[in-house]
């Protein structure tokens, strides 16, 4: 019989995780509503808040907007991001710290301030409402976070592999190609996918730069609900926690079985 | 044929070669020959310089002064890609994410090598170290020595004119290093292909070397094969570091062109004396000196020094003796097997005749860098 402070531990991690997903297992029910209204518990059942979502111009939009904001912010903070990440590691370990501290305070900086600085900002320059200003401002977001992953998959990377590449005959870039690029893969890959969804989510600067032409999800959802109380928020919410639960799950897999080699 | 190509190995020159790291030299003015096909091994104590001297080889470092060449041509400037040598490391070096086939295939590949051609190579590589059956593993579902082995493959699959060799066998049990020694000595021997050897193991350098270079605090101190060595060392760090050995020391004083050493109450006579004033030292070895009892069987010329048994040690080969000279110092003694049998406390005369000593100039490095 498992003894006393097991089950008490058990119990607790029960209550942690039930508080956890308390929030999200309140919005499933809410997004098939058969009112116009987010009062909890929902009454009746339509899918009519699913249908809204993908007919109705100004969600279908700002979905697109994000996503494409999302996909390049990954690529662009990827590259950045991994360049800085072989900088911090292989320069002299002062140096180093050093950069790596200046590289992350966009993490550390409060939104708010941030958001004030890169409005003023753009709006001498004339990038409010634009993809690129997005563009811009969720890459310097998401880098920190492709940094340290990055960071932490260089850190285990055994250099010495490198020089047995080269002395078998393989150049700097094919040694990067065909060693260092596989074996840091999986830290370049989630550092990306860290840095989709830190533009994907981003909502406090995207409310100062946005524009009625230009509007990601995140802002949609905020005006959606300060405007009216649309339960297509609901079923936006469901509908990315079943794509993100799929894209952890995918994650683990692939972990599973690289785990395995 | 189940093991690459012959291949005729390279020779490499090293003259005047020195590394220098900011203020510190790692290798002070180095003069180095390897013939082609040879094996050669660069041994010494820790932080000698003999990783630096193949990094030099390899390309992975850049010399801060001197020439080399390999093959004849100077590699100066030549990155380590470039330069078409084996390397094996003590930490084998696998690429985790390719399997042992994918590994060894790697360098030909890079050479372009396709298809029927490459599969061919890798087998005949394998085949080689005895891993075949092993192509389809990872690198971490091997052993430390089948690691190795691998690594030795992936090494020669490209044919290449040198093999270097930087303790490859460091990390591996005493059993499986014999083996292992006996491996390398026997691919080395059917390919012809140079190779260089790194160990701190003065064994191991026996058995495996045609030649043996002794490193000493970024030195060369001396070159050549192990009986040469053994029987000659040129300066007592040498004499130390191969093989048992006993130093004399003592107040010496030249008579008739002899050197005469007083140990205690006794005297050694070594014939010749050395050049320069030189404080003299005098090697024995073990199994080229006899325990005899006291004044008995006495032969005309013979050095004798007076001692008692301290420790006596059943080897079954023979039997080895350590024996307390009146001046404090401890003789090291072998006798064979059958040799008359001396008891701890006994006392006894070390006996040798002046062609079994060597006599060197006093080096106080040799002592410490031993301990
Ligand atoms: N990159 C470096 N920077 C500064 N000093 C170095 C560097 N590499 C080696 N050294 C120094 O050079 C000396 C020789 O080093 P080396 O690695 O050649 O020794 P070694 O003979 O291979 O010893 P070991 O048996 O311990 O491997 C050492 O004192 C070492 O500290
Ligand atoms: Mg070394």
């Amino acid at each position: 019989m498992p003894s006393f402070p097991r089950v008490f531990l058990g119990l607790f991690c029960l209550l942690v995780a039930v508080l956890l997903l308390a929030p999200t297992l309140v919005v499933i029910p809410m997004s098939f509503n058969g009112n116009k209204s987010l009062a909890f518990p929902p009454v009746g059942f339509s899918w009519q808040w699913y249908a809204n979502f993908f007919s109705n111009p100004d969600w279908t939009t700002s979905f697109t907007n994000s996503l494409i904001i999302a996909l390049i912010v990954a690529v662009v903070a990827t590259v950045v991001g991994t360049l800085a990440a072989f900088g911090v590691t292989r320069a002299a370990a002062r140096t180093g710290g050093l950069l790596r501290a200046l590289l992350i305070t966009p993490m550390v900086v409060p939104g708010v301030v941030l958001a004030i600085g890169i409005y003023a900002v753009y709006l001498d320059a004339h990038l409010v409402g634009t993809v690129v200003g997005f563009v811009l401002a969720h890459t310097m977001l998401a880098i920190p976070f492709v940094l340290i992953a990055v960071q932490a998959s260089l850190e285990v990377f055994d250099r010495r592999l490198e020089t047995a590449a080269s002395s078998l005959g393989a150049g700097r870039l094919t040694v990067f190609r065909t060693v260092t690029l596989p074996l840091i893969l999986p830290g370049i890959l989630s550092g990306a996918l860290f840095a989709f969804i830190t533009s994907f989510d981003e909502i406090i600067v995207a409310l100062f730069i946005t524009s009625p032409y230009l509007k990601t999800l995140p802002v949609q959802i905020y005006t959606s609900i300060t405007r009216d109380a649309d339960p297509t928020v609901a079923a936006v919410g469901t509908l990315l926690f079943i794509a993100t639960s799929l894209i952890i799950v995918a994650g683990l897999l692939f972990g599973m079985r690289r785990g395995r080699t | 044929m189940n093991a690459p190509q012959r291949s005729a190995g390279a020779a490499i020159e090293i003259r005047k070669a020195s590394k220098r790291y900011g203020a510190f030299t790692a290798l002070n003015d180095i003069d180095l020959h390897i013939r082609p096909g040879e094996f050669m091994t660069l041994l010494g104590p820790s932080g000698s310089g003999k990783t630096t001297t193949l990094n030099l080889i390899a390309g992975f470092t850049d010399i801060s002064s001197g020439a080399l060449e390999i093959g004849g041509k100077s590699v100066t400037g030549l990155p380590s890609h470039k330069r078409n040598i084996g390397v094996v490391f003590q930490h084998y070096a696998l690429f985790p994410h390719m399997t042992v086939g994918k590994n060894v295939a790697y360098p030909l590949t890079l050479r372009g090598i396709k298809g029927e051609d490459r599969e061919r190579r890798v087998k005949r590589a394998l085949d080689m170290v005895k891993m075949t059956d092993f192509a389809h593993r990872y690198p971490n579902e091997l052993s430390g020595g089948q690691q190795q082995r691998v690594a030795l493959a992936r090494a020669l699959v490209f044919d290449p004119p040198l093999l270097l060799m930087d303790e490859p066998l460091g990390a591996l049990d005493k059993k499986l290093r014999e083996w292992l020694q006996l491996e390398i000595k026997r691919i080395h021997r059917e390919l012809g292909t140079t190779f260089v050897y790194v160990t701190h193991d003065q064994e191991e350098a026996l058995v495996l070397s045609d030649r043996i270079a002794v490193f000493n605090g970024g030195r060369i101190e001396q070159i050549g094969t192990g009986r040469e060595l053994y029987d000659h060392p040129a300066t007592l760090f040498v004499g130390r570091f191969i093989g048992e050995s006993t130093v004399l020391r003592g107040p010496t004083e030249t008579v008739d062109g002899n050197t005469v050493m007083t140990i205690g109450k006794d005297k050694v006579v070594a014939h010749g004396r050395l050049p320069g004033d030189a404080r003299p030292v005098i090697l024995l070895r073990p199994e080229r000196t006899a325990l005899k009892r006291p004044g008995a069987d006495a032969v005309t010329g013979e050095n004798r020094l007076s001692g008692t048994v301290e420790e006596a040690i059943y080897l079954g080969s023979g039997s080895k003796y350590e024996v307390r000279l009146t001046d404090g110092t401890t003789a090291v003694v072998r006798s064979p097997l059958g040799g008359a049998d001396f008891r701890i406390g006994d006392p006894v005369d070390v006996t040798f005749t002046p062609a079994d000593l060597t006599l060197l100039p006093d080096d106080a490095s040799a002592d410490v860098t031993l301990t």
